[in-house]
């Protein structure tokens, strides 16, 4: 190993280690503790964590609104500590941050969180996807009903759907996007519902991105299992079986002409034996 | 590879920092010679409304690609996916600049993100031209280089800091960006003289200049400044940039500020100061300049 590789080990490893960790220096040649005695070093340090925790408050601003910027950029910090980012591209950053809240113990109270979390990141994802042209209802209404059945609804890159089993996370995410949003109050509430406002109980998100901006709408277990069948390069029949076992009483054309306004689809494709 | 300098510093006067929240009012802006620069890193993105916001303004202004995440001063190449997208980027948007630091973040696959610092040495030296040669050949043009801010006293520095940049630049073929701020910040910190760093910058090499300000360490103060790009440029700063202009002519300013974001008006009424200093610098070259703060 090189010299210059050497002393960026032990910088790095002098930067990540938490000002109580000391100890672990002292193995680290002369060079670094000349360097990390000095007071400029500090700001190095508070630099990379400032930066790991800005992203990661502006990756999930529904969850940093919900438990305040004090909680989350102390979440934040443990989770940098942990895990680092991987890449210089920071809107990346925090794919998994909401498995770290599942198992961050002062979140142990707020059950919905982890889902809230796994939304943002979805809306980030919706946001930066690849372009393509947004499948309409009439293109779909083109085909004769028996060749449809056979062909495949291809999801737009842009489109993100999410169960949340535990909680009615997409309602908590969706008041809590933005500012002007009327905030929910689920701290008060129990895990079991207490609030009112919100019918507690499981729900599906649908972030799609018809135009510039992410569009975001409740979506239920059909609809859930119809997209999760498409993006696994089902057919249409198949899709709608998956739909109908998820939730027998969904009604298929209502959900279909739902998912094709919210632009959630780029294409419609033939399967090898369908030739309409 | 053509040279930067020449080209450029007749067209671009001062620019700024481009910040999302000024998206609309900077589009819609007339100020002359106005140009803007961003991190490529916020642009590395499939598609959507970022990539489309950019082109359009690619076509009312001239941009500026200012790469954080280069890593040029590390034994390792900078990362291949980093390094197609800023091409992909280079040649969708067509800038007029591109630039990265003469410092590293990416360390065993991780990045850390700051501009870290490294001791000036024949091996760093080797590793920050060899590192330059695979991001112009791979761009296809010059890139110019930021000397960072310093906090720390190396005692294993070779060579003098302005002296590094001049050799990196005579073996690479790149160009420099010169952050006046940077060289105030780090001359205060390490105690060297600042305007002596600005009076020796070989002035052919010079393709960008960027101004920022600073804040002084909340627990130190004035004995440790930290380059926060989140006040207004000060007047010492001011003061060298002149000093720097007055003898090399007029190079591509930027105002750059990342917090405390004022409105883009206030920033606007700053990035003027500079251009009506170019301007004056252009117009009556080699003369000393008298410029109304």
């Amino acid at each position: 190993m090189t010299a210059l590789a050497r002393y960026q080990d032990h910088f790095a490893a002098a930067l990540l280690s938490g000002a109580d960790a000391r100890g672990a220096l002292a193995y680290a040649p002369a060079v670094i503790a000349r360097l990390t005695a000095q007071p400029g070093f500090a700001v190095y340090r508070n630099t990379v964590f400032k930066g790991c925790i800005d992203a990661l408050e502006a990756n999930f601003p529904a969850v940093a609104r919900l438990v305040g910027t004090e909680w989350m950029r102390a979440a934040a910090g443990e989770y940098a500590r942990a895990e680092p980012p991987r890449s210089p591209r920071l809107l990346d950053y925090g794919a998994t941050f909401p498995g770290f809240l599942a198992t961050f113990e002062p979140a142990a109270g707020l059950p919905w969180l982890p889902d809230v979390a796994t939304i943002d990141r979805l809306w980030i994802e919706a946001h930066v996807a690849a372009d393509a042209p947004v499948l309409d209802a009439a293109q779909v209404a083109a085909w004769q009903p028996a060749d449809l059945m056979r062909a495949r609804l291809v999801p737009h890159p842009a489109t993100r759907w999410s169960w949340c089993a535990h909680s009615p996370a997409f309602t908590i995410w969706s008041r809590n996007r933005t500012d002007d949003a009327p905030a929910v109050d689920v701290a008060g509430a129990d895990a079991t519902g207490a609030d009112a406002e919100i019918d507690w109980a499981p729900e599906g998100a649908l972030l799609t991105r018809p135009e510039a901006a992410v569009d975001q709408c409740r979506l239920s277990r059909a609809g859930i299992a119809f997209l999760d069948a498409c993006a696994a390069g089902q057919t249409v029949e198949a899709a709608a079986l998956a739909a109908l076992d998820a939730e027998p009483a969904a009604d298929l054309r209502a959900l279909i002409g739902a998912l094709l306004s919210a632009g959630a689809f780029a294409a419609l494709t033939h399967t090898p034996d369908a030739h309409p | 590879m053509t040279s930067l300098t020449a080209s450029l510093a007749s067209s671009l006067t001062a620019g700024v920092g481009l910040k999302p929240d000024h998206y609309a009012e900077a589009l819609a802006c007339d100020a002359p010679g106005l140009w803007f620069e961003v991190h490529p890193e916020n642009y590395m993105v499939d598609g959507g409304p970022r990539l489309a916001w950019l082109e359009r303004m690619r076509a009312e202004r001239p941009l500026s690609l200012h790469s954080v995440a280069l890593s040029l001063a590390a034994p390792d190449a900078p990362g291949t996916d980093i390094l197609d997208r800023l091409t992909a980027l280079v040649r969708r948007y067509d800038p007029a600049l591109v630039s990265g630091h003469l410092a590293w973040n990416g360390w065993r696959g991780h990045y850390l993100p700051d501009l870290l610092p490294v001791a000036r040495t024949d091996e760093s030296l080797d590793c920050i031209v060899a590192n330059l040669g695979r991001v112009q050949d791979r761009l296809q043009r010059q890139v110019a280089i930021e000397n960072p801010s310093h906090y720390l006293a190396f005692d294993d520095h070779c060579i003098g800091e302005v002296e590094f940049l001049a050799t990196i630049a005579a073996r690479s073929g790149c160009a420099l960006l010169v952050d006046i701020n940077n060289v105030f910040v780090s001359a205060r910190n390490l105690g060297f003289e600042a305007g002596a760093w600005i009076d020796s910058v070989p002035a052919a090499l010079v393709a960008e200049l960027h101004l920022a300000g600073h804040a002084e360490d909340p627990v130190l103060g004035a004995a440790l400044l930290v380059d926060s790009h989140d006040a207004p440029v000060c007047a010492d700063v001011w003061s060298l940039y002149q000093r720097l202009v007055e003898r090399i002519g007029p190079r591509p300013t930027l105002i750059e500020r990342d917090g405390n974001l004022p409105t883009f008006e206030t920033l606007l009424d700053e990035r003027e100061q500079a251009h009506r200093l170019l301007q004056v610098c252009t117009d009556r070259p080699g003369r000393t300049l008298k410029v109304a703060a």
